[in-house]
C-alpha cells in the first residue's frame, strides 16, 4: 500500500479496531443548534497527528464561537483507504477531512466528490508542485496540512562520531560504513521493522529520486507503461535492499519489529541507520525529546554518487466533501482557512515537528530547528530534490510492502520482486482506466 | 462483509432436501411475506448483485462492464496459486487435527474423571473468545523475542524459532492457534456421539475379551462417524474460508508466505479493486460448494450403506 505522512502505527489493534468497528464508526454532522453551526472534522488516528488536529479544532473553536467541529479519528492506511471510499460513494464523509494528495486523492475521485477550493483566499500560496498533488484538471480540492517530508535515511550522530565516520553520498560508501558499524558490535548498522509492513518499502520509494536523476522522463513514460521496475535504474532499488540483507546488516529482530521499535533503536543508538519518513522526527521528538538532535538524515545513496538525489513527500491535505452545504460549507472552508492562519502554522510548528518545507507562503519554519530539518533543508537548497513516485504518477500497486518484506527477509529474489510487482500495478493502472494498459 | 455474502449459500446448498414434493401449505400466504422478504432483500439480492459485479470494474463510485476479465485477473494473480495452497494445508491439518484431538478429548472427557464438569467446560472456553482478540494475544506469545512461548523455551536453553516471522513456520504456527480455538466445538460433537453408544456394547465385548484399544477402534470409531461427519465439515468449512485468525497474526505475511483464499480476496477489496474481490468470491464459494459437496455426499451415503 502507499506510504503515509503521519506516523502510520499500522499494528494489529487498528487492523482489529478497522475489521470489528470499521463499518459502525461513521457519521456526519450538520444538525445544528441555535444559531451555532456544527461541522466534523475526520482524521486519522496516529500521533502526532489526533494531537495537532485536537489543538487545531481547540484553537478554532476558542476563535470562532458560533462553530462546534466534532474530531472524528479513523485508522489510517489501507483501512483508512477503503473507509474514505465507502464513506463518499454513501455521502457519509464528514464535512472536512484529512487524507494524501497525490495518486491517493486521485483514487477518490475529487471531480466528483469534493468542493473546488481554488477561489479560496489561501488558493494562491501554494507552491506548483503542492497545487498539482491536490488538483485535477477540473479543480483544486485541497489545503495542504504539515510540511514536506523527505523519504531517507536517518542516522544515529553519536555513533559516526563514535567511529569517525562521513555522511555517505554513494551506495558503496554506504555499504562500507555498515560493516565499520557492524565490526564494532554495538548497534545494527540497518534498522528493519517489518511488524509493520509498510516501512519495508523505504528502500524502494526513496531510491525514486535516484531513478529520476539517471532517468528524468521514467514516471511519465512508467504512467504510459513504457518503464519498468524490473529494469534498470528502478531494480537497482529492490536489489540494494536484498544486498543489505544478505550482508546481514538488518537488526536481529527485524521480522517482528515494529515502526516504534525502529523509532526507539534509532533514538537510543541501538541501531545506525533507519531508511524512513523524516516526519518520524516528530514520533522522536515525543518519546525521545532528549535525542532529537542526536538523528540526521541523508538521502539513501545511489550507487553513483552524481545521482543521489533526496526523494520528497508532499504534505497530506484537508479536503471538503460536496455534501457539505450551506453554512456547514462557509464554516468548513473557515475551519481550513484557519488551519493556515498564523495559530494554524504555529500548531504544525510545535506538535507536527517540520521535516521538511512548508508548501505554502502562509507558513514559516521555526528559528530554532532541529537536525532533521536543517539536513533535509539542505538539499533543498542545493536543489537535490525529487517528489516521490506517488505524486508524479497515479499509479501505485497495492502489494509492494508484501514484495518488499520478501526481498528484505530473502524470501525472494530482487529481480523477480521487481517483476511481480509490474504485474501488480497493472491492475491499479486498469483500475483508473488508464491508457495503454 | 463480500465474504459472508458469497459464502452464505453453500451451506443453504448443502442443506437443501434432497427431493421437493408439492406439499399443502398449512400457513396462509401472507404469513411468508416477511420471511420471503428479509431473505430477499438479505440475502437473494446481494448473492445475484455480487454475480454481476464480478462482471464488472467497479470503483464504488461507477461501474464499467468487462465480462469475465476479472476471473482472467483473478486466475492469472501470481499470489493466488500460493494462496489456494495455503488454503488446502490449513483446511485439511486444521480439520484433521480437530478430529483426531476432538476424538481423544471425547474419550478422555466422557470417561470417569474427576471434576468432568470442570474440564469439559474448560476445553470449550477458547471457543467462546473473539477470533482477533485470541490472534493478537497469540502474537504476542509468539512474539521471537519478548513472547512468553520463547521466553519459556529459553529457560530449558532451547532458541525457539520466529514462529510468525519465519516464512516456513507462520503457516502452521496460525493453525496450531485454530486447532486449539476450534477443538472445543468437536470435542462437544464427539461428547454427544460417544454418550449415545450404548454401553451393552462395550460389556459385551469387554466379556468377548476385547482390551481398550479394540473397544475404541472396533466399536467407538465406527458409532460416531455421524459426528465424525459433522466435525469434518464445519471445520473443513471453516478451514477453507479461513481469514480473521489468519488477519490478526500475520496478514498474510511475511510477504505472501502465509495468505490464503480469504486474505488475498481481502487485500483486492481494501486496494479498491472492488469487482476483482467480488469475482474472488465467486469463485471461493464454487470452491468451497465442489470440495463440500461430494466430501458431504460421501459420507451419508456411508452411513446409509453402514
Amino acid at each position: 500500500m502507499s506510504m503515509r505522512l503521519g506516523a502510520r502505527k499500522g499494528s494489529v489493534v487498528l487492523a482489529a479496531a478497522a475489521l470489528v468497528a470499521g463499518m459502525a464508526a461513521c457519521s456526519s454532522g450538520g444538525g445544528s443548534g441555535g444559531d451555532q453551526v456544527e461541522i466534523t472534522f475526520l482524521t486519522q488516528n496516529g500521533e502526532p497527528g489526533a494531537t495537532a488536529a485536537q489543538e487545531l479544532v481547540d484553537a478554532f473553536m476558542a476563535a470562532n464561537e458560533d462553530v462546534v467541529v466534532n474530531l472524528e479519528t479513523q485508522p489510517p492506511g489501507a483501512e483508512g483507504d477503503n473507509l474514505m471510499k465507502t464513506k463518499l460513494a454513501t455521502g457519509e464523509m464528514a464535512d472536512v477531512f484529512h487524507y494524501n494528495s497525490g495518486s491517493l486523492l486521485q483514487a477518490l475521485n475529487p471531480d466528483q466528490n469534493l468542493v473546488d477550493l481554488s477561489d479560496q483566499e489561501w488558493a494562491d500560496s501554494l507552491v506548483e508542485d503542492m497545487r498539482t498533488v491536490v488538483s485535477t484538471d477540473n479543480g483544486m480540492y485541497g489545503a495542504p496540512w504539515g510540511t514536506t517530508q523527505a523519504g531517507a535515511v536517518m542516522y544515529n550522530k553519536p555513533i559516526y562520531e563514535e567511529l569517525g565516520l562521513e555522511v555517505p553520498t554513494d551506495w558503496a560508501g554506504f555499504m562500507a560504513n555498515n560493516q565499520a558499524i557492524l565490526d564494532a558490535g554495538t548497534a545494527a548498522p540497518i534498522i528493519q521493522t517489518y511488524g509493520d509492513t509498510w516501512t519495508s518499502q523505504l528502500f524502494v520509494l526513496a531510491d525514486f529520486a535516484n531513478v529520476t536523476a539517471q532517468d528524468p522522463d521514467w514516471a511519465a513514460e512508467y504512467t504510459a507503461h513504457n518503464r519498468f521496475y524490473a529494469d534498470q535504474p528502478a531494480l537497482q532499488a529492490f536489489e540494494n535492499q536484498q544486498e543489505a540483507f544478505e550482508a546481514g546488516y538488518f537488526n536481529e529482530d527485524f521480522a517482528s519489529a515494529l515502526y516504534d521499535d525502529g523509532i526507539r533503536m534509532l533514538a537510543t543508538g541501538e541501531g545506525a541507520h533507519y531508511p524512513i519518513l523524516t516526519g518520524a522526527g516528530a514520533a522522536v521528538a515525543q518519546n525521545y525529546p532528549d535525542n532529537l538532535q542526536d538523528i540526521g538524515v541523508f538521502a539513501l545513496p545511489a550507487q553513483d554518487a552524481a545521482d543521489t538525489r533526496l526523494t520528497v513527500w508532499l504534505p497530506n491535505a484537508m479536503y471538503i466533501p460536496n455534501t457539505t452545504e450551506g453554512e456547514e460549507l462557509e464554516a468548513a472552508q473557515r475551519f481550513i482557512a484557519f488551519a493556515l492562519s498564523e495559530e494554524g502554522c504555529r500548531i504544525q510548528n510545535e506538535v507536527l515537528v517540520p521535516s521538511g518545507p512548508f508548501t505554502t507562503d502562509l507558513c514559516e519554519l521555526p528559528e530554532d530547528a532541529a537536525p532533521t530539518l536543517t539536513d533535509v533543508q539542505t538539499y533543498f537548497d542545493a536543489g537535490l530534490t525529487s517528489p516521490a513516485l506517488e505524486f508524479l504518477s497515479p499509479i501505485k500497486g497495492p502489494s509492494l510492502e508484501q514484495i518488499t518484506v520478501e526481498v528484505g527477509s530473502g524470501i525472494r529474489p530482487a529481480a523477480d520482486g521487481a517483476a511481480l510487482y509490474d504485474v501488480d500495478v497493472e491492475k491499479q493502472a486498469q483500475q483508473l482506466g488508464l491508457e495503454g494498459w | 462483509m463480500t465474504t459472508l455474502v458469497a459464502s452464505r449459500p453453500s451451506a443453504d446448498d448443502a442443506l437443501k432436501p434432497p427431493k421437493r414434493r408439492p406439499i399443502k401449505s398449512s400457513y396462509p400466504t401472507w404469513f411468508y411475506i416477511p420471511a420471503g422478504v428479509f431473505y430477499l432483500v438479505l440475502f437473494a439480492v446481494p448473492t445475484f448483485a455480487s454475480l454481476y459485479f464480478s462482471l464488472t470494474r467497479w470503483t464504488l463510485f461507477d461501474t464499467e462492464f468487462i465480462g469475465l476479465d476479472n476471473f482472467v485477473q483473478f486466475f492469472s494473480e501470481p499470489m493466488l496459486l500460493r494462496g489456494f495452497t495455503n488454503t488446502f494445508i490449513y483446511g485439511f491439518l486444521t480439520s484433521g487435527a480437530k478430529v483426531v484431538l476432538g476424538l481423544l478429548l471425547g474419550v478422555f472427557l466422557t470417561s470417569q474423571i474427576a471434576a468432568r464438569g470442570y474440564l469439559r467446560s474448560v476445553v470449550f472456553f477458547p471457543v467462546l473468545v473473539s477470533t482477533i482478540g485470541v490472534g493478537i494475544t497469540f502474537k504476542v506469545l509468539m512474539d521471537p523475542f519478548d513472547g512468553l512461548i520463547n521466553s519459556g523455551l529459553a529457560l530449558f536453553g532451547i532458541t525457539g524459532p520466529g514462529w510468525l516471522t519465519d516464512p516456513s513456520l507462520a503457516l502452521f504456527s496460525i493453525a496450531l492457534v485454530d486447532v486449539w480455538k476450534g477443538v472445543g466445538i468437536a470435542t462437544l460433537i464427539y461428547i454427544a456421539g460417544i454418550a449415545a453408544i450404548p454401553p451393552e456394547y462395550y460389556e459385551a465385548a469387554r466379556v468377548d475379551g476385547a482390551n481398550g484399544w479394540q473397544r475404541f477402534w472396533r466399536i467407538t470409531v465406527p458409532l460416531v462417524r455421524p459426528a465424525t461427519t459433522t466435525v469434518v465439515l464445519l471445520s473443513l468449512i471453516g478451514g477453507l474460508r479461513a481469514f480473521d485468525l489468519i488477519w490478526a497474526m500475520t496478514r498474510g505475511g511475511p510477504g505472501f508466505t502465509s495468505d490464503v483464499i480469504g486474505s488475498v480476496i481481502y487485500k483486492q477489496y481494501q486496494a479498491g479493486f472492488y469487482g476483482l474481490s467480488t469475482a474472488g468470491n465467486v469463485v471461493l464459494f464454487v470452491v468451497v460448494t465442489a470440495i463440500i459437496v461430494p466430501i458431504a455426499i460421501w459420507f451419508n451415503k456411508r452411513e446409509v450403506e453402514r
